[in-house]
């Protein structure tokens, strides 16, 4: 049982985890340097598969070694880039690393990243690839072979409640509880009532009775952040009074402080929704904000009296 | 004549739903809106990267495959099962089926073949599964040659 899972079914404490940072070289000193930074403040990160459509060290490679550092990843695998096969392979080989939590992608399309003339593969969409990977865990490959000790897996998925038709993405995301989806990491988003209205129809529709719902923030400095998510960023839109909010605050200081409020009051707005089973963190500031944020919230490992008290942070 | 129906249904299905001959139709499940036609050709609704607009993220100009299947599937002029069975967990492309015809693959339901796995059994790969011996006559692989084109 990997330490996401366990956190989500006791239900003690909003679970925290975090994007981990794309690594190209600089060897496993790199990632121990990453890790450092993060591990006191969340529970699993999440080894990224190629984001964005750019090549980076890959998703398995990350995931094995984060764990060697003492930092649980949550390993994802988009279907953009290979084929079922392969996709298995990643799941059932990383497992021997105990690689247990699994993020099952569609992935951003080739034409987001800087090799848009690469094939695109989507062998599988993100939902077959969800029932694929708990089939996995049940001890068997897609075409039925047998798994003789199958490896311990904690599938979860992404959904986008934010993006059109906004009516169905409750739907869609049953169809991924359905499929054995145990957590959720939601899209980043800058529209409260349409958060509101995504996680109280998961209660509804009976999503949160198997899956977690996990809201992502992202921790920006500027005005210029935020309208590069709104333009570039597949899925992700901003209104423009909330950017221009940031970007009038004042100085280049006084926007940074503005970017960090808006995060704040996003995650609190979250963390308050019944029906909400933590926060996932991504963080472009990289100066200290994510302990700033978890301490302020006061959530995580490190400022979660419960969580200290029950001893669920050990590793 | 079956060397002839792929290429009717091609010249049927090509104009009115742009069809990319998947041979494994699900139409109408889907709003009568061709999943196929989704640039990452995804089966079980949208991605996560459907613009503001409700404009698909890959080509910009065009409408998300899955906001006009949606918007569809509710259509009165649909039997209400059709609208039922939009939110059916469809399973993987068996592509094999590529270029042919899914009247015939609906016919003889090959086109509701999925793999072992899928339907959640696992089966120990060095003992005899059942069946196995048997000649399969809906599989396209096996079917005279020229069958389908």
């Amino acid at each position: 049982m990997s330490r996401l899972s366990t956190l989500i079914a006791e239900g003690r404490r909003p679970v925290v985890t975090a994007e981990f940072p794309s690594i190209d070289g600089g060897g496993l000193e790199a990632i121990e340097r990453a890790a450092d930074e993060l591990r006191p403040f969340v529970d699993a990160v999440n080894a990224t598969d190629n984001p964005a459509a750019h090549a980076h060290a890959s998703n398995t490679s990350i995931a094995i070694a984060m764990s060697q550092f003492g930092l649980e990843p949550i390993m994802q695998v988009v279907c953009r880039d290979k084929n079922r096969i392969a996709m298995q392979a990643d799941i059932v080989g990383a497992s021997l690393f105990g690689v247990e939590n699994i993020a099952c992608l569609t992935g951003d399309d080739v034409t987001a990243g800087d090799e848009p003339e690469a094939r695109r593969v989507f062998d599988l969409d993100s939902t077959q690839l969800i029932k694929v990977a708990a089939g996995l865990g049940e001890g068997h490959y897609l075409s039925g072979r047998a798994i003789k000790q199958p490896p311990t897996l904690f599938v979860g998925a992404v959904e986008n409640p934010f993006a059109p038709p906004l009516d169905y993405r409750v739907q869609r995301a049953l169809k991924k509880a359905e499929a054995g989806a145990r957590f959720l990491q939601l899209q980043i988003g800058y529209y409260p009532e349409r958060l509101e209205a995504f996680v109280r129809g998961c209660v509804e529709v009976g999503v949160t009775r198997t899956t977690a719902l996990l809201p992502t923030v992202v921790l920006t400095k500027s005005a210029k952040a935020l309208s590069f998510m709104d333009d570039a960023v597949p899925g992700i839109s901003i209104p423009v009074d909330v950017i221009a909010s940031v970007a009038g605050a004042g100085d280049k200081e006084a926007i940074a402080e503005a970017s960090y409020q808006l995060t704040l009051d996003i995650s609190r707005h979250a963390l308050s929704l019944p029906g909400v089973s933590g926060i996932h963190l991504t963080d472009f500031r990289h100066d200290g904000s994510l302990e700033r944020l978890v301490r302020d919230l006061g959530i995580g490992p490190a400022f979660d009296p419960v969580a200290t008290a029950s001893g669920t942070t050990s590793h | 004549m079956p060397k002839l129906l792929p290429l009717i249904e091609h010249a049927v299905k090509k104009p009115v739903w742009d069809c990319r001959m998947c041979g494994q139709c699900v139409l109408h499940s889907t709003g009568m809106t061709c999943p196929m036609t989704c640039p990452k050709t995804l089966r079980n609704g949208p991605c996560g990267g459907v613009r503001e607009n409700g404009n698909c993220e890959v080509k910009p100009d065009m409408r998300c495959v899955w906001v006009t299947a949606e918007h569809r599937s509710h259509s009165p002029a649909m039997p209400r099962h059709w609208e039922e069975e939009f939110n059916d967990l469809r399973p993987p492309v068996d592509n094999r089926l590529q270029g042919t015809s899914s009247w015939v693959n609906f016919v003889t339901k090959r086109d509701q073949r999925t793999p072992r796995g899928w339907q959640g059994a696992a089966h120990d790969a060095h003992s005899a599964v059942p069946g196995a011996s048997m000649v399969e006559i809906d599989d396209p692989t096996s079917l005279p040659e020229g069958f389908h084109s």
